[in-house]
């Protein structure tokens, strides 16, 4: 097993490299750090001496891969591809362009992220099971059918409008809490709740019908057959056995995005005005803060391929079968 | 890409993005053709057409479909001046659809207008007829200009849609009976026989479905239009552009990112899956490993970060573009494909496993031994036997890169903010809910369009699945079954 973590986790370094690496052609190749500057003051009225300030500045003014001026080790450290690619695999992320330091913002702002990610995530889990598995239980009837069509219209409505529709009626129609903003401590959960609901609202659709489909090509199993031949309840059935069974593939698509949820969701935390992960890359995606964009980048692939050696421990716990080698 | 020929003091313009669609249009109709011809293809497009939820959603896919078209004939307008000079072309690129919608686009108002409104949204000081002033709500310029007194609108609006209803009818029936003559050719009785047999859901295609679908539609469109002549039926914006006409511009913008996003990824998914599966060794890995880096980034970031680099170059090149029209279709066409190269890891993967089960197959061991290259092997036998795969994943990613659009859109690495979209129009009128009165039309028209159009997509998509895809199908065809029993 745990030899088995370890060779996942070498093989996960080839992959951050090639992140890092396309994130690099993508901000410096594409763009010379010129452009950069460029965009940032303003196309017109740039002096090559303001440019050359802002490049100094961040750390821009670097050679991209092989420092000839410099001397021993330096010729490679001294690089942009050193200094701001390399560096990130010690966690060492440096200043985002407006100088802030972006550990420290990815800290402060992992909390909010997480106390919306993570209730939404838990009761939307539990909320589509539960829905999917009473559309089983009354499958092939009307009561079934109607669930499908709703699930449906559901999936085609765009995320937008939920939280739209959600703000206006929740919000401003009913005045039950806050139209947006955040304050940590015992005051959080009134600005918290709406998005939350919100959330788990509009996921539903899409992951009942999911979660549906995959018990629906469990129940038809010999397995389940011999249970009910049993005279076992079509309850205990459902409960016992399908939802056990149908375990495996639910893990697959879930497990995967536990560690994504430190960083938060775009659109819902800057509607709500949440000061977390979401609301900061939307913040640098806006004033094109590349530096934090790359960032984000990287964490955001670190995370998912940690998520999938997730995955894979989880069906060993589920699954007395499946050992990992 | 402009083509110098002109016609009728019209230079013709063609977007990359038109070029893409209409080279989709005949990619789509020599496909048609060519099914057509081979038995065993058909049968997955007849369990298609038999599914009468599915005909549905396509009638309403295809209205869709024909407002997008209309949109993507692209003309610049020659400008008056003399006869010597070299002909001046407008810079505006005006499209077919803006030419059948001229009222709807130049009527603009001062600001925001309720649907069907006479009078403005805000107050101003006007002139009384007696000299003195006084804070009242001025008419409209446009919207109900003709009615004499504002009584009349409700008498005015309900004559119109009556009388709009009769082509509507006309309309309706012309196409039903030609329906009914085409089923009724092959037997005896003609169209009357036909008419029956369409009704009573005897034909092997669902024309039912499609008829009530397209009598809906018309009868809902058409008396709209004859509305939106003198009305703003879903009131104007903020700076005073008819609600209507921006949904019907969003249309095509919404068309373009869910199909060139699928028309610029598959021949990547298709060439590497394929080779991925069937080659194996140190070809699968390299392309494995491509396939989970990109894979690995998640979406959205990684489509910021091309938007943003996207937009530099952009930005940086203003000479590249002729028109600001043609800088934002060239925003729109990188958007396209930056989405492109971020979803088609999904089908990829897909097509590498299905690969790797018909390898092993007998009659692609049977190629081999008669000694068929490997290239003509996976062009002639494994190809034609993945495509049912792509055919599902594309419908079925069609309506989720419509719903993409809008929030990318809203995050601002979507389209141009000059290009007309859901997502623009959601972005623009998201605060307008928080104003007093509340501005709720332009969000309302902008969600009953996305949501038909989504749905009717979503729909199709489960039809064209379960047409294809038999093992997917969960609900038994009991009405097929009977009429073979």
């Amino acid at each position: 097993m745990i030899a088995y973590i370890l060779r996942r986790l070498l093989h996960a370094i080839p992959i951050l490299i090639g992140v890092n690496l396309i994130t690099f052609a993508l901000f410096f190749i594409v763009n010379s750090p010129d452009d950069m500057a460029r965009m940032q003051l303003g196309i017109k009225r740039v002096t090559p001496d303001a440019i050359q300030k802002w490049k100094a500045e961040r750390g821009y003014d670097q050679p991209l891969f092989y420092n000839a001026e410099a001397g021993g080790v330096d010729k490679i450290t001294h690089t942009i591809f050193f200094e701001k690619s390399l560096k990130m695999f010690v966690f060492d992320f440096g200043r985002a362009d407006d100088g802030r330091d972006i550990a420290v913002e990815i800290k402060s702002r992992m909390g909010p992220s997480l106390a919306i990610a993570l209730p939404v995530f838990i009761l939307g889990l539990f909320v589509s099971i539960s829905f999917a598995l009473l559309l089983v239980f009354f499958r092939a009837t009307y009561l079934d059918f109607a669930g499908v069509v709703f699930c449906v219209a559901m999936m085609s409505i765009s995320s937008l409008f939920y939280i739209i529709g959600g703000q206006f009626l929740i919000a401003k129609l009913w005045h039950m809490v806050p139209i947006s903003g955040y304050m940590s401590g015992l005051e959080a959960p009134r600005f918290l709740i709406l998005p939350v609901i919100v959330g788990v609202i509009a996921g539903i659709g899409g992951s009942t019908r999911w979660y549906r489909t995959i018990f629906l090509e469990e129940i038809n199993r010999d397995y389940v057959r011999t249970a009910r031949a049993k005279g076992l309840s079509e309850v205990v059935v459902l409960f016992r056995h399908v939802l056990k069974n149908a375990m495996l593939p639910i893990l697959t698509g879930v497990v995967v995005v536990i560690p994504l949820l430190f960083m938060g969701s775009l659109v819902t935390e800057s509607f709500f005005g949440i000061p977390g992960l979401g609301s900061y890359t939307i913040d640098a995606i806006g004033s094109q803060d590349f530096a934090v964009v790359r960032v984000m980048v990287f964490i955001g692939s670190l995370l998912y391929i940690v998520g999938l050696l997730l995955t894979d421990i989880s069906y060993t716990v589920v699954d007395p079968r499946v050992s990992l080698q | 890409m402009s083509v110098i020929t002109t016609i009728n003091g019209l230079l013709p313009v063609v977007f990359w993005t038109d070029a893409l669609i209409f080279l989709l249009l005949a990619c789509i109709v020599a496909l048609g053709f060519y099914v057509r011809r081979k038995e065993h293809l058909l049968i997955g497009w007849r369990r298609v057409g038999e599914s009468r939820i599915g005909m549905a959603a396509l009638t309403v896919l295809l209205t869709f479909v024909a407002v997008g078209l209309l949109d993507s004939l692209h003309y610049r307008q020659q400008l008056e001046g003399r006869r010597d000079q070299q002909s001046q072309y407008a810079v505006a690129v005006l499209s077919l659809l803006d030419t059948i919608a001229m009222p709807l686009k130049t009527r603009t108002e001062k600001t925001y207008s309720a649907p069907f409104a006479l009078d403005a949204y805000a107050k101003e000081t006007v002139e009384l007829p007696n000299g003195a002033q006084a804070r009242a709500l001025p008419r409209l310029k446009y919207g109900g200009a003709h009615l004499k007194s504002p009584d009349d609108l409700t008498r005015d609006v309900a004559t119109t849609a009556l009388l709009a209803l009769l082509p509507a009818a006309l309309l309706w029936l012309g196409i039903s009976v030609l329906v009914a003559r085409r089923c009724g050719a092959s037997v005896r009785g003609g169209w009357k026989n036909g008419w029956q047999r369409v009704w009573r859901g005897e034909t092997r295609f669902a024309w039912n479905a499609v008829l009530i679908t397209l009598g809906v539609l018309l009868v809902l469109m058409i008396p709209l239009a004859a509305l939106s002549n003198s009305y703003h039926v879903f009131g104007t914006d903020k700076v005073g552009q008819d609600v209507f006409y921006l949904t019907l511009k969003s249309i095509r913008t919404g068309l373009v990112i869910g199909t060139v996003t699928t028309l610029v990824m598959l021949p990547f998914a298709l060439m590497l899956g394929i080779a991925a599966g069937y080659l194996g060794g140190w070809v699968d890995d390299v392309i494995q490993y491509v396939y989970t880096t990109l894979n690995s980034i998640p979406g959205v970031l990684l489509i910021a970060a091309a938007v943003l680099t996207m937009q530099v170059v952009i930005d940086m090149h203003p000479s590249w573009f002729a028109t600001g029209a043609e800088r934002a279709d060239a925003r729109l066409l990188a958007l396209c494909l930056i989405l492109g190269v971020t979803n088609w890891t999904g089908l990829c993967r897909l097509l590498r496993a299905e690969t790797l089960k018909l390898r092993e197959l007998e009659y692609v061991q049977a190629a081999q031994a008669f000694g068929v290259s490997r290239l003509r092997i996976m062009s002639r036998h494994i190809l034609p036997n993945v495509m049912h795969i792509v055919l599902i994943s594309v419908v079925m990613d069609f309506s989720g890169l419509v719903l993409a659009e809008a929030v990318l859109s809203y995050v601002g690495i979507g389209v141009d903010p000059s290009t007309i979209s859901f997502g623009t129009m959601i972005n623009n009128a998201r605060m307008e809910l928080a104003r007093e009165p509340v501005v709720w039309w332009s969000l309302v028209a902008a969600f009953i369009f996305m949501f038909t159009l989504v749905l009717a997509a979503n729909v199709f998509a489960d039809g064209v699945r379960d047409g294809f895809d038999p093992r997917m199908r969960l609900r038994p065809r009991r009405r097929l079954q009977e009429r073979t029993a």
